[in-house]
């Protein structure tokens, strides 16, 4: 599914269900992963929290998700990975969501809080239906589990650092080296994300032997600024990530 | 690392390795002699235990019933919560960790960490929801004088759940020099059962001293549950006694308002804060804003190990409103010269809502004071 590729996140519903799709469409990416909104983003730093919550207290329904990548899917036919929160999916029914986001049309799930010893049944449903998983890996997780979580991964999100998603200054040496061991061990190719967010970073994460660098924070923190009228620095931005 | 189906560890891949640690460490450490040794030794002189089970014979006659109180408010702090901080931070202390960090609701396992940390030399930071930050200025202060450093957060409703969120994002940052101490029975494996553990001395002391009184066990144990820690703490001894054991949440405003805490009773199967539970949220799984007049009740899941004793059955669930806490936090007080907490003033409540109780043997765990409450239930009286 990737190769040297960027993947762009773009939080779902931010600031609303339209936009979301003219952001998606504008982004220069390879992969799109929209960012299902929920309540209690553990995972996430300030600026996709604020994202989120602004979603849900604008109406936004999980509803909408579907909505907006069938939307997607009428004018590109790029990878999309979707990114959310295990209990929206768990409240849903996890076949009744996984079935509706495949038919929408997602090629990939990652589930943050999800982690491959408590995925069985979920897993299960995703072969069953023909759903791709993406799993994440950090820079402390063991060579066993990063084994295990090869087996059954499309690609593999290796978050860059310890912490939360957001923008950091520079690549750690931390996120160079789980890079490093992470393509020894795994077999799957390997995405970085989590502080990715200028051309320096992505040119460094590619030469260490990225197959994937994910900008996230960056985005959110675009249309923050810029509204609904943030397509044009949307695509701009990526565009100069590559350059 | 599950009760039934519930629990389990639903968290980020970064936090995996962290847990491990904490699972072996408290696996190796928990029989320890030495550790038990020290544990008891700070539990006794320090927070005073045993706490006494004081017979209410005043409310006992009021309610016909004989009423025996579990005396957590005595301790040090004022409530229960310094039996588990006491002995997580001397787990963190094994663990080689100089750091603590905890969430704070009302703020009383706030202090509590804050004490135990000032006790032991570690460093610690609360996080605290911005408008209980508000709310309950004196603890914020307590900490601060502690030497805690207190983190108003933002996000979300600004509440316990929402410390509990920025605690996580600090942990999965920090762990490598800091331990996450939880305050109540919640959390990832293997959160719920540390906590559980380290409070079932409360129901251990409990169970003895009502054989002393009465020669036999009593007919009911009554608790109240936000997160449930100090409703397992004096449950759990008693599992598998043929004692009818009764946890009593936040019904607020009342059940049919939406504006209350009972997430076993109103709530549903979901996932947050990296257990299987039961929790109070939407049809699209967004977690909803709660409330209790006890801020320590005030949080919209439940321990898994109470979502488990729901399902078999093993202990009921039952809801007290605000006004019912208030009105039994103005009884004690008055019949017995005890000001509850709020939060033990729901289990307080039960007691005259359930018939079935009359001329038997109850006890409820008085699981803290009402100094921190006086604000509060000034505001209403007035």
């Amino acid at each position: 599914m990737i190769k040297k590729s960027l993947i762009i996140f773009i939080p779902a519903g931010y600031p609303r269900k339209e936009k979301t799709v003219d952001f998606m469409l504008s982004a220069n990416a390879d992969v799109i992963e929209l960012g299902v909104p929920f309540s209690d983003p553990v995972a996430d730093g300030s600026a996709i929290q604020k994202a989120y919550c602004s979603a849900i207290s604008n109406g936004f329904r999980l509803k909408d998700v579907f909505w907006i990548v069938e939307k997607f899917r009428e004018q590109s036919d790029k990878k999309l990975v979707l990114m959310s929160y295990y209990n929206p999916i768990y409240r849903s029914g996890v076949r009744n969501f996984v079935e509706r986001a495949f038919s929408a049309g997602v090629d990939a799930m990652l589930v943050v809080d999800l982690p491959f010893d408590e995925a069985g049944s979920f897993l299960e449903i995703c072969r069953d239906l023909g759903m791709k998983n993406v799993f994440l890996a950090a820079p402390n997780t063991s060579e066993d589990r990063l084994k295990a979580i090869d087996k059954i991964s499309e690609f593999i999100y290796l978050t860059s650092t310890y912490g939360v998603t957001g923008v950091r200054d520079k690549i750690s040496d931390l996120a160079f080296k789980a890079l490093k061991r992470a393509k020894n061990t795994c077999k799957k190719p390997i995405a970085v994300g989590f502080g990715v967010s200028k051309r320096e970073h992505v040119a460094q994460l590619f030469s260490a032997g990225a197959d994937g660098v994910v900008v996230g924070s960056a985005i959110v923190r675009i249309i923050e600024q810029f509204g609904e009228s943030a397509d044009d620095e949307i695509h701009d931005f990526t565009e100069k990530l590559l350059s | 690392m599950r009760f039934g189906e519930f629990g389990g560890r639903y968290v980020p891949e970064i936090l995996i390795n962290p847990l491990e640690e904490l699972e072996r460490a408290y696996k190796e450490l928990k029989d320890d002699e030495e550790f038990k040794k020290e544990l008891d030794y700070y539990l006794r002189n320090y927070a005073g235990r045993p706490t006494p089970l004081y017979f209410a014979k005043n409310l006992s006659k009021d309610l016909g019933m004989k009423i025996y109180l579990k005396r957590e408010d005595l301790l040090h702090g004022g409530a229960h919560k310094i039996n588990n901080t006491i002995a997580q931070a001397l787990l963190a202390k094994f663990m080689g960790k100089e750091r603590i960090i905890a969430e704070t609701g009302a703020g009383q396992h706030g202090v509590a960490t804050a004490m135990a940390s000032a006790l032991l030399g570690l460093k610690c930071r609360i996080y605290m929801g911005a408008l209980d930050y508000e709310r309950q200025k004196m603890n914020v202060f307590r900490m601060k004088i502690l030497g805690a450093e207190v983190v108003p957060v933002e996000s979300g409703s600004r509440t316990l759940k929402d410390a509990i969120n920025e605690a996580l994002r600090d942990w999965a940052e920090s762990f490598e020099k800091t331990h996450y101490l939880i305050g109540s029975a919640v959390g990832p494996h293997p959160f719920p059962t540390i906590v559980r553990d380290f409070q079932s001395v409360i129901g251990k002391e409990a169970r003895r001293q009502i054989i002393d009184a009465e020669g036999r066990l009593p007919d009911a144990v009554v608790a109240c549950v936000g997160g449930g820690s100090n409703a397992i703490g004096i449950f759990y001894p008693f599992l598998r006694d043929d004692v009818r054991l009764i946890g009593v949440e936040a019904g607020g405003e009342g059940i049919e308002t939406g504006k209350h805490s009972a997430s076993l009773t109103a709530g549903s199967r979901g996932v947050l804060h990296g257990m299987l539970s039961y929790f109070l949220q939407d049809e699209d799984g967004m977690i909803s804003d709660t409330h209790s007049i006890a801020a320590g009740l005030d949080y919209p899941g439940v321990g898994p190990e109470h979502a488990y004793l729901k399902e078999i059955g093993r202990v009921e669930y039952s809801v007290a409103t605000d006004s019912e806490a208030l009105n039994a936090f103005l009884k004690l007080s008055r019949l017995e010269g005890i000001i509850p907490a709020l939060e033990s003033a729901h289990a307080l409540a039960y007691l005259e809502k359930d018939e079935s109780l009359r001329d038997s043997i109850v006890i409820v765990n008085l699981s803290g004071r009402g100094d921190k409450d006086l604000g509060i239930v000034m505001e209403v009286i007035k």
